[in-house]
């Protein structure tokens, strides 16, 4: 099998180690995080809450859960092999009707879904994607793999499953500025820094008066969920504030423009962006629904509505934030594998292998162009086990490097994060 | 008769002596169950009213408890000693929904031992007392056949697809949503009911297991229509029976064949997921030791089994119309199989069609893999996030022995002395119980259900619920919605899964709602009747005295019952099992 490296490589390359890539003034980053934390106390004892800064990186994980089908997403339209592999629900090459591809570059095409959304955002260069992306963990189950990617842990040694590598990030950061926008904490953010949680699918009120919340507190004092009751009760009350409808951007706009306010995912992606305006500067959101055994469609049907809603609040967080914090932000979005490059005979997608990972964020780098990463030919024999996309591009060498740019983590920082892994620069932001 | 059963049917102005199983179908029950032959003159004696049920259920269950014993060569013990108040406690939230005064009393009054055994031999078909049965018998569900209700929904959907009128399309659509709905809603209310008033709790908190280890999720096409029907045909007769039977009934449900899209893997148009879950998840589990070419081989063999809601059958070729089977709206289509040999975990299975599946069952339920991952995730989820390991190889010896019988595997786990210990609940967080041996005897920390349903038990034993609609919201606002978990592994088990921030503030805000009298559960929906708030002086003298100094502290200064009983469901003991 010959690997290809793509042209849209930064000068110095994946290869590149650690100490040639000069990451983006670190010394700037690290000053700025030491300033914030001096810069206001919260009212809870032990608590401490941080002014927002427009120049502190932010990030957040968007997950896939599912194993979504990145061949659709991201089109091989130069590969006649994927056209004659998907007879039936392949996505047409770029061309004048509705249904065809958004062009990208000669190899690659955008699902047409992501016309209003992500594709206004890559042609701005605030939108990248890195095909062949994922975990070397074979299992093809999407527990297992969900699992240990969330772990970031070396594979085939012991597990620690009170260690996912957000909650270790978090830890190099500042775990105050972390949160997790799910009703349950992912294992992505488990471990000893202490990271809360919220859905946002509703605007959230205090959820106790003064005279129990002092009653129960009182009960939970030295107990196993001391902390965890306090953050959580503290947390509430600050999202009441934060997310009162006269501070949300969009529905002052909505208001105005008489727009139909968002609905679904897009609502609670500006809810996100308003809490990552904020003091929250590194969050995650998972999204279910991308297992398409049967019927997924091809520019329109059940996967390309998916795409349309993610793409849509996706674009909705970066107006939430606005230019300014936009640019200091990057979302990285995620699933546990790829599917099966053949569409099976149910017009749908097995479990697979490698996937494409995107990023978005408005401080990217558009050297290269749309498509980061190590890419390789698409053909029979260049498929993972004759069935779907190789992983060339390593999740955790992926983010590390990214990390090591946009955070200005040392390279003991990272090795904490991501315990044995090399960090790829990929020139990303 | 128990208290709640009095009280239900004073309530509902009937003779509680109608609920007495009268009709129990003793003969039925024994062929079903062949262990339960034995029983068969007991089963039939619980149509004498005149007698106790209890006092005759005791009786037998001793010598039943005696010769399983014997049996079992003394791995099984039941403990010698009898419980104190606070392990009987223990022992009736670990088996159930929770803890209730009536439980606990049937509890001290059979023994420990007796009592186990009596619950292992629950009937499925005993009905609730008046006030819950006559709502489940008044449902749908209940009143008619699944054939004629998916039939007409079915028609339904064609109606909306064929219709050129616009109007005439959404009207049809609409009817055909309303009655998916409709099932599903009846279908969490019967449980719930069950949950909540059954005596049978050991039987109720398996189907839940069970349900969750062989997952569908409400959202996938007609799922909905049939759920309910799965409970009760597919999981609930063997939940305390076969485990082989029990995963045979799976395979060949319509609602499990839709929803691991079974029905659409054919030769030439394989489909892995069913082949996939039923090895990782009913029962290897990851680790179990087969490949991706295992799974490969196990769709082969999986191809042509699936689904028929027309009463037509298909029409196919000479060769094959022998071949052709159909149970329901099960069907094996011949023309559908791949009829070549496969091979599945280093055996041949020989390509004959409609055999083939009941030979690759027989040799899944037989490795010792299967045994394992089932007994370990009963002892995850009836007793500690991490049960002593020596208790789960000898659950797995026994099953191993009785080729999956779920009671057998069951007993090691029940009579431990760790099912009845009274762990101190500092010890469930890793800091303060370092060593395996104490976490593992740590009280479990309640996963959303388990939490809503024993503050019910405990504080509405007496109560009649009516409505389960907010009972139901409560659980989706939790994470933990009836038939709501998208993926095939089903709910976790395990605390870190449940025990975050989020959660537990949302747990204070429902326990004020259901400290408040929880009125919207006990009147009918869309009546806004007074409910007057129970009286809560036996549950206060019963929980107190077991309570940590810091929680009593927070009590004395309640000034209402409302709050005394919101206070104590938001508590650190209130938490944990």
């Amino acid at each position: 099998m010959t690997r290809s490296r793509s042209a849209s490589f930064p000068p110095h390359g994946p290869w590149a180690t650690d100490a040639s890539v000069a990451p983006r003034s670190p010394d700037r980053r690290r000053l700025l995080l030491q300033a914030a934390a001096g810069a206001g106390a919260w009212s809870v004892p032990g608590v401490r809450l941080f002014a927002a800064g427009a120049d502190r990186p932010r990030f957040l994980l968007v997950f896939l859960r599912g194993g979504y089908d990145a061949s659709h997403l991201l089109v091989p339209i130069g590969s006649s092999f994927y056209y004659e592999q998907r007879p039936r629900i392949a996505i047409a090459r770029p061309g004048a009707g509705p249904e065809t591809a958004l062009p990208v570059n000669a190899d690659w095409g955008l699902h047409p879904a992501l016309r209003q959304s992500l594709h206004p955002l890559m042609l701005a260069g605030q939108a990248r994607f890195i095909p062949f992306a994922g975990t070397d963990d074979l299992t093809r189950s999407h527990f297992e793999t969900q699992d240990s990617i969330e772990l970031g842990q070396p594979l085939g040694g012991s597990r620690d499953y009170n260690s996912g590598f957000l909650n270790r990030l978090a830890a190099e950061l500042d775990a105050q500025q972390a949160l997790s926008f799910t009703d349950q904490l992912p294992i992505a953010f488990r471990g000893p820094a202490r990271i809360a949680n919220a859905a946002l699918r509703e605007t959230a009120r205090p959820a106790v008066d003064a005279k129990n919340r002092a009653l129960i507190t009182g009960m939970y004092q030295g107990r196993a969920l001391e902390k965890t009751v306090e953050e959580g009760l503290a947390l509430r009350e600050e999202l009441a504030r934060d997310l009162a409808p006269a501070k949300m951007k969009a529905e002052m706009d909505a208001a105005g423009r008489n727009a139909i306010a968002p609905k679904g995912f897009e609502a609670e992606a500006r809810r996100i962006a308003a809490l990552m305006r904020g003091r929250f500067s590194l969050g995650f959101i998972d999204i279910g629904g991308w297992d398409t055994h049967v019927n997924q469609g091809g520019a329109t049907g059940a996967l390309a509505n998916r795409f349309e809603e993610v793409g849509r609040g996706l674009a909705a967080i970066a107006d939430e934030l606005g230019p300014d914090l936009w640019r200091q932000t990057t979302v990285m979005v995620i699933s546990e594998f790829g599917r099966t490059f053949r569409e099976n005979g149910n017009r749908g997608t097995d479990h697979g292998h490698g996937s494409v990972y995107w990023l978005l964020g408005g401080g990217l780098a558009s050297q290269g162009g749309p498509v980061a990463g190590e890419q390789i030919a698409l053909s029979a024999s260049t498929l993972f086990q004759n069935r779907d996309y190789p992983v060339l591009n390593d999740y955790r060498s992926v983010l590390g490097g990214l990390w090591q740019r946009q955070f200005g983590l040392s390279r003991d920082a990272l090795g904490r994060v991501f315990p044995g892994a090399v960090p790829r620069d990929l020139g990303l932001v | 008769m128990s208290r709640l059963t009095r009280l239900l049917s004073a309530a509902s102005g009937r003779s509680s002596e109608a609920a007495t199983p009268a009709d129990a179908p003793a003969s039925r029950d024994a062929a079903q169950h062949p262990r339960r032959r034995s029983s068969a003159t007991l089963e039939a004696t619980f149509a004498s009213p005149g007698l106790s049920r209890r006092a005759v259920v005791g009786r037998a269950a001793g010598a039943a408890l005696m010769s399983t014993l014997g049996g079992c060569g003394g791995l099984s013990t039941a403990p010698s000693t009898p419980l104190d108040a606070a392990q009987r406690q223990r022992a009736a939230d670990r088996l159930g929904w929770g803890a209730t005064q009536a439980q606990l009393a049937a509890i001290e009054r059979a023994g420990w031992g007796r009592y186990v055994e009596q619950q292992l031999r629950a009937d499925p078909k005993a009905p609730l007392a008046p006030a819950a049965q006559r709502q489940i018998d008044a449902l749908d569900c209940s009143r008619r056949d699944l054939i004629t209700r998916v039939r007409e929904a079915e028609a339904l959907r064609r109606t909306a697809d064929k219709a050129t009128d616009e109007a005439e399309r959404v009207a049809a659509r609409q009817a055909y949503q309303q009655a998916q709905n409709l099932a599903a809603r009846e279908a969490g209310h019967r449980q719930l009911l069950r949950q909540l008033y059954s005596e049978q709790q050991l039987l109720e908190h398996l189907s839940w297991f069970w349900f969750n280890h062989f997952n569908v999720h409400q959202g996938k096409r007609d799922v909905r229509l049939l759920l309910a029907d799965y409970e009760e045909q597919a999981l609930r007769p063997q939940a305390l029976g076969s485990f082989r039977r029990m995963l045979g009934a799976v395979a060949r449900h319509p609602a499990m064949l839709r929803y691991l899209d079974n029905d659409q893997n054919g030769l030439r148009a394989i489909n892995e997921n069913y082949a996939r879950e039923l090895l990782e998840l009913h029962t290897l589990g990851v680790d179990g030791g087969y490949s991706q070419r295992d799974v490969q081989e196990l769709a082969r063999v999986l191809t042509g089994f699936g689904v028929r809601i027309d009463p037509e059958p298909p029409k196919l070729g000479p060769k094959f119309i022998d071949q052709y089977h159909r149970d329901g709206f099960f069907e094996f289509n011949p023309a559908r199989h791949d009829f070549g040999d496969k091979q599945l975990l280093g055996h041949t299975i020989r390509g004959r069609g409609l055999a083939e599946l009941d030979e690759v069952l027989d040799l899944l339920v037989a490795q010792p893999a299967t045994a394992r991952f089932v007994s370990r995730k009963l002892a995850v989820f009836f007793l500690s996030d991490q049960p002593p390991p020596a208790l789960v190889d000898t659950m797995a010896r026994a099953f191993e022995r009785s080729r999956g019988d779920i009671p057998a595997t069951l007993r090691p786990l029940l009579f431990s002395p760790a099912f009845t210990a009274t762990g101190d609940i500092s010890a469930a967080d890793g800091a303060a119980g370092p060593g395996v041996g104490s976490r593992s005897l740590a009280p479990k920390f309640k996963d959303p259900q388990h939490y809503l349903m024993s503050s019910l038990r405990a504080g509405f034993e007496h109560q009649a619920m009516l409505n389960s609609q907010p009972l139901q919201q409560w659980l989706r606002r939790l994470g933990q919605g009836l038939y709501d978990k998208q993926t095939p592994d089903g709910y976790p088990l395990t605390a870190e899964a449940w025990d975050s921030p989020g959660q537990m503030t949302l747990r204070f805000e429902i326990a004020r709602q259901i400290g408040g009298g929880a009125p919207g559960l006990f009147r009918a929906e869309g009546t806004t009747t007074p409910v007057p708030m129970p009286d809560l002086q036996a549950l206060r003298a019963r929980v107190e005295p077991t309570l940590a100094p810091a929680t009593r502290q927070a009590l004395a200064q309640t000034g209402t019952p409302q709050q005394w009983l919101t206070l104590w469901l938001s508590s650190p003991d209130f938490m944990y099992r």
